[in-house]
């Protein structure tokens, strides 16, 4: 995590009238993560309150391979941390070099969806075939649907850091931050479906 | 000082012997005919009194200030800035609390004496055929099996109906008929949506849940026609969705058993 | 780091248009928006209490003869969902939380005012979808608890609008929790410190510390069951293998805290109006902060005794039975602490006053029947049945709106300039009092008695007390008419309020009626003491 506390940079305006304070969008995502996080947590809570009552019925297939998604683990654990290269460089003012860390970032996580898809598609369930098939589909894919909307961000900031002379800029880290944010929460709520779904 | 204390403690008999009086001899609940009722009507008297009193207190207190505080005309400036009181605030805590806990464990120690407590999956009488797992409901003891016999019906709902089933008799029925001062011992399953099944005047109810198998036991005291209710929205003949439980003396019951009984051909 | 400056530009484009218009405009304003809210939230209350009258004429005979059978499970649908999630829960929260706010921390806007708006402007088209959705193929008719399988089986059109709708609705609800959080926390004036703080932001902060932590719950739910009514997954649907006692945990995981949202910041109204209109400090601010935060995390766990008659193990009903009961210690003694706050003042019974000793006799009735209803023996009895229905009422209309009516008579000067005419006050007051407690009081009997609630049709022996309570509705229902009257006429003809018609001395007092956009002419007072009546230096 890169948050600056500039306090010197704080400028006070000249006119009275107009409301100055901190910037606290970080504390506001913070909460809003919260929130995101206690989704995942109904989603958890559910899944495994059917595998403590809720027995498989027979005939019914649910198994899960363990390569791919540990592979995707590896990914994200990865992403993360080259995002966090990202705000070193721009901190450093090095604008280019932070953009290529971030689209590294993004690529990681396109691999990481494309893994996902792969995975989908060679699942020997469906989504509406038994219980936990449909459990499965629903937290990864509220999960994926996360990646996604993570990804897209990254590819924007990335390119928000170049053009006009780079909008994101070591004055302006909001962005990158709020983002960098959000991506490891993605991850870290991917660590615990990663234990919960396929190793517990 | 002496007198305002002893004014105090008069008014708080006062009310407490309201209360008492209230509870004793108003009574808001329908006929007693199982065992459970007058267990659950104690519990009731109990917590109608303890209500009032706070009720009649809280209401009490709140009329007497708008009268005694009242601001006069023209009477300006503010009352006393009074911002906390540690020991009373201390006692208005703990003594609600010792109540909650007090009504807490009585309500354990009913809920126990109606059968609550029990465990739900043990093998009973003539169910244990039957090893489906059992979700909800109200058990019986494991040693009171033994003794007076013991009648299982299997109930199922559906939109919007109650059916009976007899399995000692192979016969369904619609309505529920039971033999006087016998353990009743009943296993409910949902076709569909979501029910209940409720009988106000045993006070007993339980949700009657699809896929999952729930218990009921009780024991009628007194012959009659009582209804059964749905108590749980499940669509638009909600309302309607009505049976009755027929409760007749033993010999009654058996006559009326033999009628139907499908097993004897 | 860098500072979040709402440019000129954007202050003066959330000024316009001027006057009547900017209500209706995407304002940034706290206090334009905190009057979006109400307006928006009271003509939804209108039809909601329009709903609830109908409800009220099926039930005056035993027969289900006014509405069509689905007609009636619509209805009573859209009148739960309507005034919780479109009149208390956005009034409480979003009205008087946008309004008062920033006034108490010192700040001149809430925190992130954007959301804020947009916040606000997710409630309208989500409100008049789920009434359109009646118009389409019939509103979600499960009522507004939706438990599967019956909200599986009903016509699909309307439960998807339902869903729709209160995600949106939770979407705001969330969007404005995170900003009262933040504001509250971080938006304080310099030397402002927490304790200092009138009690309503340490209620907003509770409430808002639940929505934030339980909304969410509800949303992922609710997405759970649009799968299994669109794309027929069986997380809910025992014909595919589903479990529908988890949907109802989940549900109640939000669906409690659900009360104390809309409950605890009317306890924090309450907390402002009582020592302003009785001349004394509130009583005990220590306890009252702590016992928010007690009631905030002992209601983040009591969600399963909504279901003691549900699929629920012995042990689970024993639990819940314990952790409920004791939500009333806390609860308690912000009741002992309001009536000391009464003892020894100087009260002047105007209508805010009078409402909010309503609010604090129907409170203590309704708190004594939940407690009762907590224990797992007396619920098995009447759970879902007319006890039930009675005793939310008690908590919700008796709780809730009682103080909301307070507060519009206690704020209305403020937001107005003028003051409202007491005497059609009381008149409100007479009627909305007696109206309710013959409404809702029978109803205690009847649930009592055997009947179940949710029902169009009933045991004709119930008839006389049904007819009691709808006599009772009645006058629910035109108590609302002098309210109206006396709201419109005093805009134009009410007597000039001046800037603190009260002597108030929480902050909003101390400028003029109605605030300048900035709240403040120069910088925002520092108020140590919000409840300092009856010390000297105020004589």
């Amino acid at each position: 995590m890169t948050i600056l506390n500039n306090s010197d940079e704080i400028t006070k305006g000249g006119d009275d009238l107009i409301d100055h304070h901190e910037d606290f969008r970080i504390f506001g995502l913070i909460i809003f993560l919260i929130a995101d996080g206690m989704t995942f947590a109904g989603f958890f809570a559910a899944y495994l309150t059917y595998k403590a009552v809720n027995p498989l019925p027979e005939g019914s297939v649910y198994e899960l391979e363990l390569a791919i998604p540990t592979l995707n683990t590896i990914l994200l654990l990865i992403s993360s941390a080259t995002f966090h290269k990202a705000g070193k460089a721009l901190l450093n003012q090095k604008n280019d070099i932070s953009q290529k860390w971030l689209l590294i970032t993004a690529s990681l996580g396109i691999t990481f969806l494309g893994c996902q898809l792969f995975e989908y598609f060679n699942l020997p369930f469906g989504l509406t075939d038994n219980l936990f098939a449909s459990t499965f589909y629903a937290l990864t894919g509220f999960h994926g649907l996360h990646v996604t909307l993570g990804t897209l961000m990254i590819l924007i900031i990335s390119w928000q850091t170049r053009i006009k002379g780079g909008i994101i800029t070591y004055k302006n880290m909001f962005p990158l931050e709020a983002v960098e944010l959000y991506w490891h929460f993605v991850d870290g709520i991917w660590v615990i479906l990663f234990i919960i779904l396929y190793l517990y | 000082m002496l007198n305002k204390s002893y004014y105090l403690i008069l008014i708080i008999s006062i009310i407490i012997g309201i209360s008492f009086w209230i509870g004793f001899n108003v009574n808001l609940l329908p006929e007693e005919a199982s065992i459970n009722a007058p267990i659950y009507d104690e519990l009731f008297k109990i917590l109608f009194i303890i209500g009032l009193i706070l009720f009649i207190g809280m209401t009490a207190l709140v009329i007497y200030s708008l009268f005694k505080f009242r601001k006069k005309e023209g009477e300006f400036g503010d009352g006393i800035a009074l911002e906390g009181n540690l020991s009373l605030e201390i006692i208005w805590t703990v003594i609600p609390s010792i109540i909650v806990l007090f009504v807490g464990i009585y309500s354990y120690n009913i809920y126990d004496r109606m059968g609550g407590m029990n465990e739900l999956n043990h093998n009973h009488g003539t169910m244990n055929s039957n090893s489906e797992k059992i979700w909800a409901g109200i058990s019986q003891a494991n040693n009171s099996n033994s003794g007076l016999g013991e009648t299982a019906i299997e109930v199922s709902a559906m939109q919007f109906a109650f059916l009976f089933n007899y399995p000692q008799g192979e016969f369904i029925s619609g309505e529920l008929h039971v033999p006087v001062d016998q353990k009743i011992s009943i296993k409910m399953e949902s076709k569909d949506v979501i029910h209940a099944f409720w009988i106000p005047e045993f006070r007993i109810k339980q949700d009657i849940i699809p896929g999952q198998p729930t218990i009921l036991n009780f024991t009628p005291t007194k012959t009659g026609k009582y209804p059964i209710i749905c108590a749980e929205l499940c669509g638009p003949y909600h309302g309607g969705m009505r049976a009755s439980i027929i409760v007749e003396e033993k010999s009654d019951y058996e006559r009326w058993f033999n009628q139907n009984n499908k097993t004897n051909l | 780091m860098t500072i979040l400056i709402d440019n000129k530009a954007e202050v003066k484009e959330s000024l316009q248009p001027k006057g009547f218009l900017r209500y209706f405009s995407f304002s940034l304003d706290h206090k334009v928006i905190g009057i979006q809210y109400l307006v928006c939230g009271f003509l939804f209350y209108l039809v909601g209490g329009t709903l609830a009258s109908a409800i009220r004429i099926e039930l005056i005979s035993p027969l289900s003869d006014f509405l069509p059978r689905d007609v009636y499970n619509q209805v009573l649908t859209l009148h739960g969902t309507i005034m919780i999630f479109l009149w208390i829960v956005p009034v409480v929260n979003g009205a008087f939380g946008n309004y008062l706010i920033p006034f108490y921390v010192g700040a001149r806007d809430m925190a992130f005012p954007r959301l804020n708006a947009v916040a606000f402007w997710l409630i309208p088209p989500s409100g008049l979808m789920l009434i359109a959705s009646y118009f389409i193929e019939g509103a979600a008719q499960s009522g507004w608890t939706a438990y599967p399988p019956l909200s599986i089986t009903t016509p699909q059109s309307g439960q998807i609008i339902w869903i729709l709708s209160v995600l949106l609705l939770g979407g705001s609800s969330i969007f404005g929790g995170i900003n009262f959080i933040v504001t509250i926390l971080k938006l304080r004036r310099p030397g402002l410190k927490l304790m200092n703080l009138p009690m309503y932001c340490w209620a907003m902060l509770g409430t808002s510390i639940l929505v934030v932590l339980s909304t969410p719950v509800l949303a992922g739910t609710l997405i759970l069951l649009s799968f299994d009514i669109v794309a027929h997954t069986g997380f809910f649907n025992p014909a595919l293998g589903g479990n529908v006692v988890v949907y109802q945990h989940l549900f109640w995981f939000y669906s409690h805290p659900a009360v104390y949202i809309m409950v605890l910041p009317a306890f924090g109204l309450v907390s402002e109006i009582l020592p302003i209109h009785c001349r004394k400090p509130l009583f005990g601010y220590t306890t009252m902060v702590f016992s928010i935060m007690g009631i905030v995390v002992l209601g983040l766990v009591v969600w399963a005794h909504h279901m003691f008659t549900s699929g629920t193990p012995p042990w689970m009903r024993l639990f819940f039975t314990i952790a409920t009961a004791f939500i009333a210690v806390p609860t308690g003694i912000k009741f002992f602490n309001w009536v000391a706050t009464m003892w020894g003042g100087k009260i002047s019974l105007n209508s805010a006053m009078l409402f909010s000793c309503g609010f604090i006799i129907n409170f203590v009735f309704g708190g004594i029947t939940g407690v009762a209803l907590a224990q797992v023996p007396f619920d098995i009895h009447v759970h879902d049945t007319y006890f039930v229905v009675a005793h939310f009422h008690y908590i919700v209309y008796g709780g809730s709106v009682f103080v909301i009516f307070s507060s519009i008579y206690h704020w209305y000067p403020k937001v107005v300039g003028k003051l409202l005419n007491e005497n059609l006050g009381y008149l409100h007051f007479a009627l909305t009092f007696i109206g309710f407690n013959l409404c809702f009081a029978p109803q205690h009997w009847l649930g009592l008695n055997g009947m179940p609630r949710r029902v169009a049709e009933y045991d004709p022996q119930f008839q006389f007390i049904n007819q009691i309570s709808s006599f009772g509705a009645l006058f629910m229902a035109v108590s609302t008419i002098p309210f109206l009257i006396n709201i419109f006429i005093s805009i134009k003809k009410g007597e000039i309020a001046g800037n603190n018609p009260w002597n108030g001395l929480t902050p909003e007092w101390l400028t003029t009626s109605p605030p300048p956009v900035e709240n403040w002419e120069g910088e925002a007072p520092l108020v140590n003491e919000p409840y300092g009546y009856g010390k000297d230096y105020l004589s």
